[in-house]
């Protein structure tokens, strides 16, 4: 399949699931509500439909875009299939912000929640493209990765620990789990910008992830400006993460998974793997979304936990996979 | 002949470990130098210090007549093209995309086509659909090479091209790169077949210890006392029909 092709269907299927998650949800609408929803705007059909559940969808869409772009960027740049934001330690530390806002108390203003998360994202982005700057072995950066997300769980559990409010305990538990209820366009157009910047960024540094293909050593002899690009790969995927982060908590594995999907369609070209894999980690969460919303509970599933129901053991089986193929 | 590349009196560390101590070398357009030594000598470190992959602590240099620091990454492109010992590729690219890595400066059609071209001079041009990963060790080193060949660069630098190959696959990648010397080019690989860097190259430096033991004709270089001293082995080149061989046998003093 032509690499555009496979973008087009897979924004048919984005389109498609779209149109189901804004059709489907808790309540049921009869044949003539769909109708008095798409004529009447001001109905409450319409109300439904178009300012609880399309907002939700697209949250849902563009945080599913933004972390299969940033885990396709990501597995690029460490050469490694099992490489996601998560790695890195950024979706860690943007808990950690989001978690400091809710247990001060911060939380009663509008949007401090994700300033806090957005700033820990850049905070750990900022670590790693110093570390990347310095070494330039991916597995350093891996392993800087582990330790930072170990240690921003730490001080998350430490929050948690010194915490004298069990509401504040239950509001960060909440938020880190991850969700996209009751988003409106406000929420949405402030995670736009420094999305639409990390999206820039990581495409810009395709062509340099493409030539990684063949080593450090070999992309550095190669004319391509390889330090600029790595350090706008590592920025742009860690404002990616970040603003998801901040948008709808920490929702693991969609970064994992969206390479995953499209990568032999594109036959492995890491550069050529980036817009696909953005598509269709839009298309994962907007159907992970819905089947929290569909799943029938007495509490809602969260959207993290759904996701990591789903990716872990896809993790465990890309795992066994890449195990199989370093020992033959 | 101009200078194509000139490294003198270099010094280098990796971590604490001085790896070369004052290593000189010297290849023009038209030649083909062959670096050899025992492991641990220092070969791939002077070829990365050489091409400013690694930090010079002492001595200079310099591709054509400008030093290799002061160079851009796309005019150090211009100049060389490197095959690192390194073979590992990280995805399953098909290699005819392998191949056009070389060529990042082209664009992506004219890029292709001279990919294409390359993989058949190195006999591999029905592989050109195939994923680098799904091939045998000799056939991917086929690729890089073609992917070497592709940069159309004036010094072509291969650290041990010839690894791992069979015996009519080592030869097919020396004349390729006599050929790219032969059509004007300079060209530097690291070899530990003596016999062969004896037969393939115009020129060859003995390296020991971080310091250059011997250079000049191969005759000249790997003579029996070189042989001896750096090689611990005991023999000699020896004519034959089809060139140069080292006969030899380890000497009685402990190797390394």
């Amino acid at each position: 399949m032509s690499p555009r092709r496979l973008e087009l269907c897979l924004l048919l299927a984005l389109i498609a699931a779209a149109a189901v998650a804004v059709s489907l949800g808790e309540s049921p609408l009869s044949a003539a509500q769909y109708h008095q929803a798409l004529t009447d705007l001001a109905s409450p059909p319409a109300e439904v439909l178009w300012t609880i559940r399309l907002p939700r969808v697209l949250m849902a869409a563009l945080v599913g875009a933004g972390l299969g772009l940033a885990g396709a960027t990501m597995q690029g740049l460490l050469r490694n299939p099992l490489a996601e934001p998560g790695v890195l330690g950024v979706s860690a530390t943007a808990g950690l912000g989001a978690s400091l806002a809710i247990a001060s108390g911060l939380a009663a203003f509008p949007g401090a929640i994700e300033l806090a998360a957005l700033a820990g994202a850049l905070a750990a982005g900022a670590v790693v493209v110093g570390l990347a700057a310095r070494f330039r072995e991916p597995e350093v950066l891996i392993l800087f990765g582990v330790a930072l997300s170990a240690f921003a769980g730490a001080l998350t559990a430490l929050v948690f620990n010194l915490s004298p409010s069990p509401v504040a305990i239950a509001e960060v538990l909440a938020w880190l789990m991850g969700s996209v209820e009751n988003r409106d366009l406000t929420d949405i157009l402030r995670a736009l910008g420094p999305m639409a910047v990390g999206a820039g960024l990581c495409l810009y540094a395709a062509k340099g992830l493409r030539m990684l293909t063949l080593g450090e050593e070999a992309a550095q002899m190669s004319g391509l400006p390889m330090a600029r690009l790595r350090v706008a790969a590592v920025a742009g995927s860690a404002l990616l993460a970040g603003a998801s982060v901040a948008a709808a908590g920490v929702i693991g594995f969609v970064g994992l998974a969206a390479p995953h999907l499209v990568r032999a369609a594109v036959r492995d070209d890491p550069g050529r793997l980036l817009r696909p894999s953005a598509l269709a980690g839009a298309v994962l969460l907007v159907a992970a979304d819905l089947a929290a919303r569909l799943i029938p509970t007495e509490q809602e599933l969260k959207l993290g936990v759904v996701t990591a129901l789903f990716g872990a053991p896809v993790f465990a089986l890309l795992a066994w996979r890449a195990a199989r193929s370093w020992r033959s | 002949m101009t200078a194509a590349w000139t490294l003198t009196e270099i010094k280098a560390r990796r971590g604490k470990a001085l790896v070369l101590d004052g290593a000189s070398l010297h290849v023009a357009s038209g030649e083909v130098l062959g670096v050899v030594g025992p492991n641990g000598a220092g070969k791939t470190s002077l070829l990365r210090a050489g091409l400013g992959l690694m930090p010079l602590e002492a001595g200079q240099a310099q591709l054509g007549d400008r030093p290799v620091g002061e160079l851009s990454p796309v005019e150090r492109a211009r100049m060389v093209g490197y095959l690192p010992q390194e073979r590992r590729l990280a995805w399953n690219l098909p290699a005819l995309e392998v191949a056009a890595l070389g060529a990042p400066d082209l664009p992506p059609r004219q890029a292709m086509a001279v990919a294409r071209e390359r993989l058949e001079r190195v006999g591999v041009a029905d592989l050109a659909e195939r994923g680098v990963l799904d091939m045998s060790g000799g056939e991917r080193a086929r690729v890089l090479l073609a992917r070497l060949l592709a940069t159309r660069a004036p010094l072509l630098v291969a650290d041990e091209p010839v690894a791992g190959l069979d015996p009519d696959a080592q030869l097919l990648t020396l004349d390729l790169l006599r050929a790219e010397a032969a059509a004007g080019a300079a060209v530097v690989v690291t070899l530990h077949d003596l016999g062969l860097a004896a037969r393939s190259c115009d020129r060859v430096l003995v390296l020991d210890q971080g310091r250059v033991a011997a250079e000049g004709a191969p005759r000249q270089a790997l003579s029996s006392d070189v042989l001896a001293k750096v090689f611990r082995l005991d023999g000699a080149l020896v004519e034959t029909p089809a060139g140069l061989v080292v006969a030899a046998r380890r000497s009685g003093t402990p190797s390394r």
